[in-house]
């Protein structure tokens, strides 16, 4: 073979071999879809507004017929509380079902700790949620295919294909689900989703006096809740997990997790 | 093949059948990815519908369209609350959920309790917090065991409007 | 709390046996427990049983032929146990089989129906190996008799059913077997071994546990399952071997008709050589798996990430008895040296099997339940109080009770299972 085929033969080998690795890269316009469909629903919780006065939990619980005896909730609100002596102690109780009333904080065992007026720093409510990540955990580890999340952006619960395996509760890094104390599956926030459907406000934004919560649909740029993702400093709860989640806070403290 | 030592295999391949024929039976026409794949959205897809169609119970009062639902109705009572004060407080909030009220006018369940209003009037010293703004007393010493409706107007608080 | 919570109607699931304490989020509970951690603990003495009946078919250890035989037909009598715990768990049991019908496989937990069913045959196709020629000659023996009373034409109709259809006992055909045998073990060991690896990886991945989340976990998993599943075969082995001897000195049963039954010396010979060779596996076995969890605590220790706080407070302090005490100090550390010192006897291995077996146990419990002691917040405990009077089906079957039952039923199906496939057989019969 002479030198100049040979080297032209190699061009071609080369050329040819790398064309189809492009080429068969092929492009699922479903999966470009999903990356981009109409809506993508996004929450925003402005943690400097909130006064826990938890009608959020109140209107969650009754909107989604979770019974309010039953300890646990879809929503609730935490209470921080940094003392001048540099203690910190944070509670919930009842998941603020019944807000905070009372000044003493809920140590568990029926203990209580009563802080000093004059010794408290700094204080704050931070309300939380399930955070619909866009790469959920608990998705990713449902034996049977009970949880999903929909192209809308909202992770729901198959509650006739659950088994009760208990497997996403334990892989969720917010603690977020639970087993539904009637149905006995698992339940979760679900962003209400049938009253986004019906272009109603998630009962917990509906019954906010504050605006301390809001939704809004994060793939439309003229949103106001987008504009205010967009534009503002946000966090996201545990991002070190990369679930990549879908709340996002305004005025997070690093000892919120 | 021939040999008999497969026959074991020959009744776990019958085993496998029977459950590929049950699984056809049993899984529904509809359960499979959807747009985000296997791992986000293997599911029953119909699954989805039962989920929209549940029914709605808070009607929207809420801030972000202040109490359009109840001012068609009860225009004068909506007008009576003052923006800056319990203006904020969505009607359902202490009404309870409305969404079917104007159809079936039943008396809804209104929440007049202390605790109600404690939610938010209860003192506490968090100077960094918003709380600290709403005016707040100790529920164990101000008027102990009176339901605050019985001085308070709340739908317009203002002190000078006291009953 | 505890009176308070047992008066509610409304009782969520992991409530009547958790305390919380400090800062835990609303929903967090223990939602896995007692039966959770029955479920690795039984899956490996599965496993171990079967590794150790390998040993013999593919590695020819030819003195293990006995205990290897015995360990086959109790792996299998374990088999439907490892299924059990789960079934006891579950929130719907019902739809248990949805894991084998839409298995989403990005879940660890839904290889479990097709692995388990997996491992399932293959130790069932080894046994008919083993036993084909037994099943062959007792059907032909039941069908040369005259007069079948109803339990024998039921004996009958079972065994002939067993034989497949495969009535060719001829010395090739046997060999056939044996081949087979070997090649079906060597195909469980990675399939036992898959099994409970994976175990420890429904564990190991859950990001979300600091605990739980190592890649050592799997193997951890593997090597612990190993030594539980032989420290219960060289027990279960010893103990059924002593009722044999009672059997034979007494002239019970089989002793009192069949002369060429072994006697109790022939017995205690073939016991003790077995134990011994066996007792040194599980040495081998004990040292990867304590030297795998410690070097896990110890890279904890060392690093001290974020969450090294709270599992110190954990493993150091409120688990501390349960760990070190209970789990490394009775449960691996005493039946270690008890092994290793000279002058081994039957007797003080069996003492140090049963503390190895409660040693993993311990060990379960303590990743299991120690894994959920503490709250995703890193700020607050939860207390696990395993029910014991139970006062509805759930404290029954989450409780000591449902635990028992679970461990309890091994040896009831290993009865049943005997009398169609004696663990103990002479030695014409099977290979």
């Amino acid at each position: 073979m002479e030198r100049r085929e040979f080297l032209k033969k190699c061009i071609m080998v080369v050329a040819g071999a790398s064309v189809p690795l492009s080429a068969l890269r092929l492009i699922d316009p479903e999966k470009v879809l999903a990356a981009n469909p109409d809506i993508q629903w996004a929450f925003l919780v402005d943690t400097n507004k909130c006064v826990g006065c938890g009608f959020c939990v109140k209107a969650c619980k009754t909107e989604n017929d979770i019974p309010f005896d039953a300890h646990v909730s879809r929503t609730w609100v935490e209470r921080y509380v940094y003392t001048k002596d540099d203690k910190r102690y944070v509670d919930s109780p009842d998941a603020a079902l019944y807000g905070f009333t009372e000044s003493r904080i809920d140590l568990g065992r029926g203990e209580f700790k009563e802080i000093d007026p004059d010794n408290v720093g700094k204080a704050f409510f931070v309300p939380k949620l399930c955070n619909h990540c866009s790469s959920p955990a608990c998705t990713q580890v449902c034996p049977v295919g009970a949880t999903y999340k929909t192209d809308d952006g909202v992770v729901l619960v198959d509650r006739k294909w659950c088994i009760g395996c208990g497997y996403c509760i334990m892989a969720c890094p917010y603690a977020a689900r639970f087993f539904h104390p009637v149905y006995h599956v698992a339940d979760k926030c679900t962003f209400c989703y049938h009253r986004l459907s019906k272009g109603l406000d998630s009962a917990c934004v509906n019954a906010c006096p504050f605006g301390a919560r809001k939704m809004g649909n994060i793939h439309d740029k003229n949103d106001p809740i987008t504009k205010i993702i967009m534009n503002e400093r946000v966090g996201v709860l545990k991002d070190e997990f990369g679930t990549k989640p879908q709340a996002f806070y305004i005025g997070l403290a690093q000892e919120v997790r | 093949m021939k040999s008999h030592v497969w026959r074991p295999l020959y009744v776990v391949i019958a085993f496998v059948v029977a459950l590929l024929v049950f699984r056809f039976f049993y899984v529904p026409n509809d359960f499979g990815s959807g747009k985000r794949g296997f791992m986000y959205s293997f599911h029953r897809k119909s699954n989805e519908m039962e989920w929209k169609n549940q029914p709605a119970k808070y009607g929207t009062s809420g801030r972000e369209r202040m109490h359009e639902y109840c001012s068609a109705c009860h225009g004068e009572i909506v007008k009576l609350r003052s923006e800056k004060l319990h203006g904020i407080i969505p009607c359902e909030d202490c009404h309870g959920p409305a969404m079917n009220h104007p159809e079936n006018p039943e008396k809804l369940n209104i929440d007049r309790s202390r605790d109600l209003c404690l939610r938010c009037h209860t003192d506490l010293p968090y100077t960094t917090s918003e709380r600290k703004r709403i005016p707040g007393i100790d529920p164990k010493t101000h008027n102990t065991g009176l339901e605050c409706v019985k001085c308070h107007n709340p739908h317009n608080p203002s002190l000078e409007g006291m009953k | 709390m505890v009176g308070q919570i047992a008066q509610h109607a409304m009782e969520v699931h992991g409530e009547a046996w958790t305390i919380k304490e400090l800062f835990t989020l609303p929903n967090e509970y223990i939602y896995w427990s007692i039966q959770i951690v029955m479920y690795p603990l039984m899956t490996g003495l599965v496993a171990g049983a079967f590794v150790l009946s390998s040993l013999y078919h593919v590695f020819g250890v030819d003195k293990l032929k006995e205990i290897a035989r015995f360990s086959l037909v109790f792996s299998f009598a374990l088999l439907p146990v490892a299924m059990m715990p789960l079934m006891l768990h579950l929130q719907q049991p019902f739809r248990g089989i949805n894991v084998l019908m839409t298995p989403h496989f990005t879940s660890a937990i839904s290889a479990f129906g097709i692995v388990f069913l997996t491992y399932a045959s293959i130790v069932a196709t080894e046994i008919w190996l083993v036993y084909r020629k037994y099943f062959v000659q007792t059907a032909q023996g039941l069908m040369a008799m005259k007069n079948r009373g109803f339990v024998d034409s039921f004996r009958m109709m079972i065994f002939q059913a067993l034989t497949l259809g495969a009535w060719d006992i001829s010395h090739e055909a046997v060999e056939k077997d044996h081949k087979a045998c070997k090649i079906m073990a060597g195909l469980g060991i990675p399939v036992a071994c898959f099994l409970h690896g994976y175990a420890g990886f429904i564990f190991g991945s859950v990001k979300a546990n600091a605990l739980w989340m190592t890649p050592l976990m799997p193997v951890i998993f593997i090597c612990s399952a190993v030594v539980s599943g032989v420290a219960l075969c060289i027990l279960t082995y010893v103990v059924v071997q002593e009722i044999r001897k009672y059997m034979a000195k007494s002239k019970m049963s089989r002793w009192a008709k069949d002369a060429s039954a072994p006697d109790a010396e022939e017995l205690e010979a073939s016991k003790h050589a077995e134990v011994m060779i066996s007792s040194n596996y599980l040495l081998y076995f004990m040292i990867a798996a304590m030297t795998l969890e410690i070097l896990d605590l110890i890279f904890r220790g060392y690093t001290q990430v974020k969450s090294w706080d709270i599992l110190r407070e954990v493993i150091m302090e409120r688990d501390f008895v349960k760990i070190f005490v209970l789990q490394y100090a009775i449960g691996n550390v005493l039946p270690f040296i008890m092994m290793i010192l000279p002058g081994r006897t039957v007797r003080r291995t069996t003492i140090a099997t049963v503390l190895v077996l409660f040693g993993v146990f311990m060990m379960r419990y303590n990743v299991v339940i120690g894994g959920q002691a503490f709250s995703l917040s890193f700020a607050g405990f939860m207390d696990y109080h395993l029910p014991i009077i139970p006062h509805n089906f759930e404290t029954f079957k989450e409780g000591l009770f449902g635990a028992l039952t679970v461990a309890v039923t091994p040896f009831v199906l290993f009865y049943f299972i005997n009398m169609f496939i004696p663990a103990f057989l002479k030695e014409d019969s099977t290979h």
